[in-house]
C-alpha cells in the first residue's frame, strides 16, 4: 500500500510517501511495524495521540482495519482556514 | 457549491461578483476572507501544505454537510497553499441563502470545519527558522457547538 506523511511527520521520517508491503490488520499494527524499522519512524510515531490518520483519503482511527485499503496517510492535527 | 484549492492569489471582489449570480431566491450573501497574520513582525512567510485529492474531498463533504443543515442556495470555498506573505489572502468562504441567518451560520460552520477537518498544515517561517503551527484546543472545541 501507499503510505504518505505530511507536515512534521514527513520531516521526521524524511520522505513524503513510500510503498509498504504489510500484512498488518489495523492501522495500529502498521504503526508498530513502522516503529520497529528505524529510530526516525519510532520518533515520528512516539505519541500517536498527536497524530491523525486517513485511509483512502477519509479521516479514520488507529484501531481501523486495513483490509482493502490502498492509501494510508499520517499527519498532525490539521491547521487550515 | 464549488471548491478550489490553488497556489495562485484570488480576487475576492471578482469572486463575489460572479457568486450566486442570478440564482432565484437569494436574499443574503455572506463572505469571509482569511489573511496571513504576522503577530510578531518577524514572519517571512506562512507555508501551507495540503494533501492533494483528500483536501478537495474533505471540503466537498463539509459543504454537503452545510447544505444538509441550512437552507443554502450556493457556497464557494477557495483555499490557497504554498508560501504566502503577511497580509496575503489565505482563503475565502462565501454562502448564499434566502435569509441571512442561514448564510451567516453556514459560513461560520464551514470556517470551523475547514480549520480542523480539511487536510491543511501551516508552518511559520521567520528569520529564526521554521515552525509548524500547533492545532488549538479552541478550534476543536468550536466544532462541538454545531
Amino acid at each position: 500500500m501507499n503510505v504518505m506523511y505530511f507536515a512534521w511527520v514527513r520531516e521526521r521520517i524524511g520522505l513524503p510517501q513510500e510503498q509498504v508491503e504489510t500484512k498488518a490488520a489495523t492501522v495500529a499494527d502498521l504503526v508498530a511495524e513502522l516503529k520497529a524499522r528505524e529510530p526516525r519512524y519510532a520518533a515520528a510515531f512516539a505519541d500517536t495521540s498527536a497524530l491523525r490518520v486517513a485511509l483512502d483519503q477519509e479521516l479514520s482511527s488507529f484501531d481501523a482495519p486495513l483490509k482493502g485499503v490502498r492509501e494510508v496517510a499520517f499527519f498532525p492535527p490539521m491547521t487550515g482556514g | 457549491m464549488s471548491v478550489r484549492v490553488q497556489s495562485a492569489p484570488f480576487d475576492v471582489g471578482a469572486e463575489l461578483q460572479g457568486f450566486a449570480q442570478g440564482l432565484p431566491g437569494v436574499g443574503a450573501q455572506v463572505s469571509f476572507t482569511g489573511i496571513v497574520r504576522d503577530d510578531t513582525g518577524t514572519l517571512r512567510h506562512m507555508l501551507i501544505e495540503h494533501y492533494p485529492g483528500m483536501t478537495e474531498k474533505a471540503i466537498a463533504a463539509i459543504e454537503a454537510e452545510a447544505v444538509a443543515r441550512w437552507h443554502l442556495l450556493d457556497s464557494l470555498v477557495i483555499h490557497r497553499y504554498g508560501p504566502l506573505k503577511p497580509a496575503e489572502q489565505i482563503m475565502m468562504v462565501a454562502t448564499a441563502a434566502p435569509h441571512r441567518a442561514d448564510a451567516f451560520a453556514a459560513a461560520e460552520f464551514l470556517m470551523d470545519y475547514l480549520k480542523s477537518r480539511a487536510p491543511f498544515w501551516k508552518q511559520e517561517v521567520t528569520d529564526q527558522g521554521a515552525e509548524w503551527v500547533a492545532a488549538r484546543d479552541a478550534d476543536e472545541d468550536a466544532l462541538r457547538r454545531w
